[in-house]
């Protein structure tokens, strides 16, 4: 990971490609800002999920995940389901709610 | 828009009249928001689909008369979360509402749907919507369910704040069609200009400013729902439960390809037997002759080899459809795609490539569920590797004719063994091709895996029905057209020249085919291959099955489809064990099946990627009878 990456995301931020199900919380980062071999732009990335509603201030929980690795994961954001792949998930940050 | 195929008879009535140019309206929203359901209560039957100029998109208009006497012409466009366009079917959408499309004019209104249930992100693309100036109506369908869960919505507030009409819809019932009909005419008829369009491609930060102002507005007019749907919680945990997910998904395939086997058994039984009847009713009336050839050699038999598809196709696509409107397709994808995933396939490419084991034209046609063009290019190019049940016929009799038919273990028969060899090899290559397709086309990129798990719902048994009946229709017009010239093309090169007088061999030996044959033979001779089995091969490129027929021809083996005893005994006879095999690795991967390429020529729009599949086909079979041929002969099989 990037320093200044580290620097600028607060403290107690997770990446979404490491929860596991029943954790819950917030967005509060989504930033694509690493070149991870995705067949499209660190922007265009942003943007899809953006637009698939992984917003800064939504409330999440991951619901389900895959048998294999624990991938894709299966996430409630706010009032939808989605799912995606845990390597599409690093770019979204999270706080966790304390259980 | 070269083709069309009108749903009813009756659809031409409904069309304008010469001069007087109907409203156009288009219908836009997310997906699995009931908008082709919509559509459906709309226009009922007056429908036609034709195809978007240049690309493979489906263009759905259909027709209504409003009580003002007005005719609307209502277009289907693709579900879509934003203009900003990501896959071939989003463009559509896109460049329809901004007037971009080639042939297409602008929308008079555009119809915002929304699913009443699940506002937030059709509140964005709606602000979006905005942006373009068109005059808008918004139906807020699904608004039984709505109401069901106690979500209350403050519609005049809605509709100050968007500036638009609002209209509650239960599409699946028809409830509030009529007012969204008297809606769209009240706009058209206000005279309501457009706005300027000052759309342009969001960016990231716009994205975001959209969501606070869709979050402020749900915020001020929308009171959560008191009872929130939670059956589609109940309902995924179990279907979406890593080890019994599974284990379901694999039971429904097993039932979904046990079906397309036995269900569609019969009736293509039956439509085979008939069109053949007919054939030989129409030839009995008909001197000997070219022409009585032609029409029931080539015609006939032309028909029949497109017709017969089509209970596999209506069952698998009934499976499909059923399991795509329920709300299981994306469950299934989620579940599968990590093993799908390891050889660079989307998770939906399961439902394709499963087909394949059918018939790879149904499994090519269902590729349209992948909405990345990458990852669908890629089902495409392997879906034919799977091994079809056309293929079984020829695996049958060269099993037949050179596997002992004898136990190798406890329950193991060597012949079965052999089979289930057969089989592996064509997924062990789908799995391998797809990974090399993916290193040198795609350059290693992996698209995004961002898919909505929508609501669990169930079908309607109308809708399921109109699509499927669409579906049939598609593949008649569409691979129709590619099939039948072929089989033309196949019937004349295996018929002429005729035999000289007093000719001994087969006819076909004297033909182009036989000509052919002879003339690459020596292509062949390396992997073992018989002038014979050349020319057998070139009638069997009508249709792989046909390659047991024509082996028969040759052999001079009477009636060889219903005889495979005797002549698999005549090939023992005439091959070697390493020829056999040889034969048997050919028809692995070899692109023997021209109803194939013609479906794929039609959903890749593209002779090249047409031409990709036959060469790395062609060249697969190629090495691999090279391989088993010589390793064979140097193990003293030859």
């Amino acid at each position: 990971m990037l320093a200044d990456q580290a620097v600028a995301i607060e403290a107690g931020a997770t990446p979404l490609s490491r929860a596991r199900p029943g954790d819950r919380g917030v967005i509060i980062d989504v930033r694509a800002d690493h070149a991870n071999g995705h067949g499209i732009d660190v922007h265009e990335l942003e943007r899809r999920l953006l637009e698939s509603g992984f917003v800064e201030g939504a409330a999440f929980e991951v619901l389900h995940q895959g048998l294999f690795g624990g991938d894709p994961i299966a996430v409630r954001v706010d009032d939808m389901r989605v799912a995606l792949r845990r390597r599409d998930a690093e770019d979204v940050w999270v706080r966790l709610e304390s259980k | 828009m070269s083709e069309t195929a009108e749903l009813a008879p009756g659809g031409a009535r409904h069309k304008p009249e010469a001069g007087v140019r109907p409203a156009r309206v288009a219908l836009v929203g997310n997906p699995n928001t009931g908008k082709t359901a919509l559509f459906n209560a709309l226009t009922g039957s007056r429908q036609k689909v034709a195809n978007y100029a240049g690309v493979t998109v489906e263009r759905k208009e259909g027709f209504v008369a409003t009580p003002a006497g007005r005719t609307l012409s209502v277009l289907d466009l693709p579900g879509t979360y934003s203009l900003r366009a990501r896959s071939p079917d989003e463009a559509v959408t896109r460049d329809a509402v901004l007037g971009r499309l080639a042939g297409e004019a602008e929308p008079d209104v555009v119809v915002a749907v929304a699913d009443a249930t699940n506002l937030r992100l059709v509140l964005r693309l709606i602000l979006e919507l905005k942006a373009v100036g068109r005059p808008m109506v918004l139906a807020l369908n699904m608004y039984d369910i709505a109401q069901r869960q106690g979500l209350r919505i403050d519609l005049d507030g809605l509709s100050r704040e968007l500036g638009c009409p609002i209209v509650t819809t239960v599409a699946t019932r028809k409830r509030g069609i009529a007012d969204l009909v008297a809606k769209v005419d009240e706009v058209i008829a206000s005279g309501a200009h457009s706005g300027e369009n000052v759309w342009r491609e969001p960016s990231a930060a716009e994205i975001r400013g959209a969501h606070r102002e869709a979050q402020r507005i749900l915020k001020a007019h929308v009171r959560p729902p008191e009872h929130p749907d939670t059956l589609t919680g109940k309902i995924d945990a179990v279907l979406l439960h890593p080890v019994a997910g599974l284990v379901i998904l694999l039971g429904l395939l097993f039932l979904m390809f046990q079906a397309v086997f036995t269900w569609a058994g019969p009736p293509a039984d039956a439509i085979e037997a008939g069109v053949a009847w007919l054939g030989a009713q129409v030839g009995a009336g008909l001197p000997d002759g070219f022409l009585k050839s032609l029409i029931v050699d080539g015609l006939f038999a032309g028909v029949g080899s497109v017709l017969v598809f089509l209970p596999q196709i209506l069952v698998l696509f009934l499976f499909i459809i059923l399991l795509e409107d329920f709300g299981y397709m994306a469950r299934a994808a989620f579940l599968m795609d990590k093993i799908m995933g390891g050889a660079g396939l989307h998770g939906r490419a399961f439902i394709p490539l499963l087909s394949s084991f059918a018939c790879a034209i149904p499994g090519i046609m269902s590729a349209r569920v992948i909405d990345q063009k990458r990852d669908r290019m890629t089902t495409i190019l392997v879906a034919p590797l799977m091994t079809c049940s056309a293929r079984i016929p020829v695996y049958t009799l060269i099993i037949g004719a050179f596997i002992p038919d004898r136990s190798v273990g406890p329950g193991l028969n060597l012949q079965g063994l052999v089979m289930f060899g057969l089989y592996a090899s064509g997924i062990l290559s789908a799995l391998a091709v797809s990974f090399v397709i993916r290193k040198i086309f795609w350059r290693g990129a992996v698209e995004p895996f961002l898919m909505e798990l929508p609501t669990y719902k169930i079908p309607s048994f109308e809708s399921v029905l109109r699509n499927l009946l669409l579906r049939a229709q598609i593949f008649l017009s569409r691979a129709g057209r590619i099939i039948l010239p072929l089989m033309v093309v196949v019937w004349v090169l295996s018929t002429f020249p005729t035999p000289p007088a007093g000719a001994t061999g087969p006819a076909i030996d004297y033909s182009f085919a036989g000509i052919i044959g002879h003339a690459i033979q020596p292509l062949f001779a390396p992997i073992g291959f018989n002038w014979q089995m050349v020319v057998a091969l070139i009638p069997g490129f009508a249709a792989r099955e046909v390659a047991v027929a024509a082996l028969g021809t040759v052999y001079a083996v009477g009636d060889a489809e219903n005889n495979v005893g005797a002549l698999g005994a005549r090939l023992a006879d005439a091959w070697s064990l390493a020829t056999g095999l040889s034969f048997l690795a050919w028809y692995i991967f070899a692109p023997q099946c021209a109803a194939t390429l013609g479906v794929v020529r039609r959903e890749t729009n593209s002779w090249m990627w047409t031409g990709v599949m036959f060469a790395y086909m062609v060249t697969l079979a190629y090495l691999a009878s090279f391989t088993v041929y010589h390793v064979a002969v140097a193990l003293g099989a030859g």
